[in-house]
């Protein structure tokens, strides 16, 4: 039982305000969204900011709904397995994201992930000008901004990084961080 | 023409689409979980308005929030309307929100018909 308070405590230590761990759907989106507004109304805090966390949650919770089916773990009877955490810190809120991918889709995830790291505000506004107009909506239903819009709202770079899982899996890391003061 | 009445949901758009009244606005929130389903209707509704359509269309959006498949179908919706003669948009967003601001004056910079920018 004593991983109830270590889990406590790692959430403390890393400023963790909010887990989901499990299958993500767009009812369970919606709730997180519902959550996670209440919690900001109730701290306070500044309508731009507030409006910035919305969004970045939004294309992250909707990037692993649409994506995340890529793998499967039979063996655990589980889909969609992956995780959803907000981190609140003194001078700024993060959006970080976990889920499984294949390794064959990794190197066009890196390649898009660096080239909007190497633009500054006024490129990732032509980047998503440029998408926007060439664009048609996947399969999936994504438009293919949805990595660049974080950029824009984060106004920082964006930290990812992949850990091995097996063969034919990795786990994709996201933290989109969103300053409190401009 | 009949009129599109869709009621607002906590993911999904108010949208009134009314020749007769003259009324045309997308107000609310859009992350619906699929974009191009919810929206077909309304590009339906404008394609076929455009063959019949009045003097002079006002059209508003007035969102609070929409996300990048949303706003792909706003990209869409624009251009169906460019098919429509006489018609002004007017993008309302809240004084204090820049970013919705911003993503206004974006679609103004991506379309050619008259779009105006209104803050309340």
């Amino acid at each position: 039982m004593e991983f109830i308070y270590d889990l406590h405590q790692s959430m403390m230590t890393n400023n963790v305000i909010l887990i989901y761990e499990g299958d993500f759907t767009q009812e369970t989106t919606k709730s997180i969204l519902t959550m996670a507004e209440r919690n900001l109304e109730s701290s306070g805090e500044e309508s731009t900011i507030k409006k910035r966390i919305f969004n970045v949650m939004v294309e992250a919770l909707q990037n692993i709904v649409k994506h995340s089916d890529e793998t499967e773990c039979p063996e655990r009877g589980r889909h969609h397995s992956a995780i959803f955490l907000i981190g609140n810190e003194q001078s700024r809120y993060s959006i970080m994201s976990g889920n499984p991918i294949r390794k064959e889709n990794m190197p066009g995830l890196k390649a898009s992930l660096e080239k909007i790291n190497s633009l500054d505000k006024e490129g990732l506004k032509e980047l998503y000008k440029e998408i926007i107009k060439s664009t048609t909506l996947s399969d999936k239903g994504g438009a293919g901004l949805g990595f660049v819009d974080m950029a824009r709202k984060s106004g920082e770079k964006l930290e990812w990084s992949f850990v091995d899982v097996d063969a034919e899996s990795a786990f994709f890391c996201l933290k989109v961080n969103i300053a409190r003061f401009k | 023409m009949e009129i599109l009445n869709i009621e607002g949901a906590e993911d999904t758009p108010k949208i009134i689409l009314d020749k007769g009244n003259g009324i045309f606005e997308i107000s609310g929130r859009s992350l619906p979980e699929d974009c191009a389903e919810f929206y077909k209707p309304v590009l339906e509704w404008i394609r076929s308005y455009s063959g019949d359509s009045n003097a002079s269309t006002d059209f508003v959006f007035n969102l609070e929030y929409f996300n990048t498949a949303s706003s792909k179908l706003i990209l869409d919706i624009l251009s169906a309307l460019n098919d429509v003669k006489g018609t002004t948009v007017f993008w309302h967003y809240q004084e204090d929100d820049e970013d919705m601001m911003e993503a206004g004056e974006e679609y103004r910079d991506l379309v050619e018909m008259p779009f105006e920018l209104k803050s309340y």
